[in-house]
């Protein structure tokens, strides 16, 4: 006679269903109310940009603004030196700022993660405790020095720091770094490979998602920065793009003197969120990877 | 001595790695020293001084420290970051975690809302500012506008001073893809077991959320708070470019005063001074907030 098998019966009353289904109707109407607000500054910004002021000054709001003015894109960016500022943001800070970041970053990562030097600890100690300094506290200071060196106004104020090291970069690096196996430099060093050529010719090549995350991230600080350039660039011809768009705002705040100011203001920013997005779509991985990485870790 | 000698290197192989690893790490201890040892130190000086970035440094004692007692410039910006700090971490963590227990359930097209919700993190900070100016705006913005289509009165969000914060901390609130994008990796390394074993022993889903998930999640949502509140002591950006701090200095934050004072008023002596009692307060949070979080905070690792 075969055995019974009991199976655990756990009662499954007639409401379960609808209550399972009305959970997830929940769930999804919260996800698209929130996805929708999330995005609507976004299109409110993109379809105000194609606005004239007759569709810009109305109450209720236009949602579908038709005819569109597409070229308000085109004169808004020649309105002012935008082509100027993308070149100082890009060519002059945010390119050479990742270059300093990714090296020195690096190279110091190395140091921390493999080799084993007395004194390394205490050091990577005091590494992660510079985190804890807020930036104010160095501002003042380092503005009158650079001051003194003639930096204002340069872009050596906001570029050169790049290349001694970020803590947070060398921190994530590190824990890259450790993950590697150590037998990769052992065998190196047996065959006679010095210490640089290891980390150039070894560790670099395997770490390049990591150094994708630091590159991104210091490329994206620089894009978005506003507060370094508002110290340091006073100039016009110095500007960066973030400080550039200012211009376009004042406009906004003398209404009726300007025309097309908010038109022009989101077609401007717009355009200088393209980059981010077009970076971010491509890249979403390495955002999602990085900014995990750099959370569990900690 | 004996431990100085320790911590010396012995053999030449040691001495070797020791060089080799001085050499590499040298970029930031150049660094340390001309960005950061040699910047605090005279931060620490000019803190006790009276300069104006012309004349020299005049050495005036505590006096930049004591004048802060009855500054009433002082008094206000403190009182605004405290009331920032205390409301705007603990919903920016709230919101965050929220969107991450949403993404971390069972949905469809999970990584499309995943990059919705987490784009607003890395927009330049400058158009956030311009875009929420506009839809804020009390006449023109959509939000008002169709309030008044509706037959609504329109809000004035950012411009009351008894609204800006608020609407300070709804932008913040809306910019946590970071924070959440966290929040999303740590969820998932929950072990589903814990969730199986709960779910036969019956617990519903809110038991599960309150005895399973916070425990587990706990450490991170410490680590948020606390990058949370270092960074809302030094909130400057956003309400510096929407409004410069106003309406009516309501949103004169900490940052912003002692933006003024270094570089408009060039009072480099009570801007330093500024500096590190905010160094001082960010201190003290922080430990506070590890010293009360030994109670709610859970440790998977450690021995009890």
């Amino acid at each position: 006679m075969a055995t019974q098998v009991t199976v655990a019966h756990y009662p499954q009353p007639w409401y379960r269903h609808a209550l399972e289904l009305l959970g997830h109707f929940l769930k999804y109407s919260v996800l698209i109310v929130l996805a929708v607000s999330f995005l609507l500054p976004f299109y409110w910004m993109m379809s105000s940009a194609v606005k004239n002021d007759a569709q810009i000054y109305v109450v209720p709001p236009i949602w579908f603004p038709r005819p569109q003015f597409w070229e308000n894109f085109w004169n808004a960016w020649n309105s002012e030196t935008f082509n100027l500022w993308t070149f100082n943001t890009v060519v002059r800070y945010a390119l050479p700022a990742t270059i300093g970041t990714v090296l020195s970053s690096s190279l110091v990562a190395y140091s921390f993660a493999r080799i084993d030097w007395k004194g390394r600890d205490a050091l990577f100690a005091i590494v992660l405790a510079t985190m804890m300094v807020p930036d104010w506290v160095r501002l003042v200071p380092l503005f009158v020095i650079f001051k003194k060196l003639g930096w204002i106004n340069t872009f050596n104020a906001l570029v050169v720091p790049n290349f001694f090291g970020s803590a947070f970069f060398i921190f994530l690096l590190r824990q890259f770094f450790l993950a590697l196996p150590l037998e990769l430099s052992d065998a190196a060093r047996i065959d006679g490979a010095s210490e640089l050529h290891i980390f150039v010719r070894i560790i670099l090549p395997l770490s390049k998602a990591a150094l994708a995350v630091v590159a991104l991230f210091t490329f994206m600080n620089a894009w978005n920065d506003y507060l370094g350039p508002l110290i340091y660039l006073n100039r016009e011809e110095k500007w960066v793009l973030t400080l550039g768009v200012g211009r376009l705002r004042s406009a906004v705040d003398e209404i009726g003197n300007t025309k097309l100011a908010y038109p022009w203001l989101m077609a401007v920013s717009s355009l200088i969120t393209l980059p981010v997005f077009l970076a971010f779509f491509f890249a979403q991985r390495i955002f999602i990877e990085g900014i995990s990485l750099t959370g569990l870790k900690g | 001595m004996i431990a100085l000698r320790r911590s010396l290197p012995a053999t030449p192989r040691e001495w070797r790695n020791f060089l080799l690893g001085v050499a590499f790490a040298s970029p930031w201890i150049i660094g340390f020293l001309a960005f950061t040892i040699i910047p605090i130190s005279s931060s620490l000086y000019y803190s006790f001084t009276r300069y104006d970035l012309v004349r020299d440094p005049v050495w005036i004692g505590v006096r930049n420290y004591v004048a802060f007692a009855d500054d009433a410039d002082f008094r206000l910006v403190a009182g605004n970051t405290l009331w920032w700090v205390l409301l705007s971490s603990p919903l920016g963590v709230v919101s965050a975690f929220l969107m991450a227990l949403l993404l971390n359930s069972r949905i469809i097209f999970r990584s499309f809302f995943r990059a919705i919700f987490f784009f607003p993190a890395i927009v330049p900070v400058v158009v956030t500012a311009f875009v929420w100016i506009f839809l804020l705006n009390i006449q023109y913005g959509a939000i008002n506008s169709t309030l008044q289509a509706w037959g609504f009165k329109a809000i004035p969000f950012i411009s009351s001073p008894k609204l800006m914060k608020s609407s300070l901390v709804v932008i913040h609130m809306w910019s946590q893809g970071a924070a959440m994008v966290i929040f999303l990796a740590t969820l998932q390394d929950v072990p589903r077991s814990l969730y199986e074993a709960a779910t036969v022993d019956g617990a519903t889903a809110f038991r599960r959320l309150w005895n399973i998930t916070i425990p587990m999640v706990s450490p991170v949502i410490l680590f948020n708070l606390v990058i949370s509140f270092i960074g809302g002591f030094q909130y400057f950006t956003l309400p510096w470019i929407m409004t410069q701090g106003g309406p009516s200095r309501s949103a004169e934050f900490y940052a912003i005063y002692l933006y003024r004072n270094a570089f408009q008023w060039f009072r480099m002596g009570k801007a330093s001074a500024l500096a590190w009692v905010l160094f001082l307060l960010i201190l003290l949070f922080t430990y506070l907030l590890f010293r009360s979080s030994g109670r709610f905070v859970y440790y998977a690792g450690a021995a009890r």
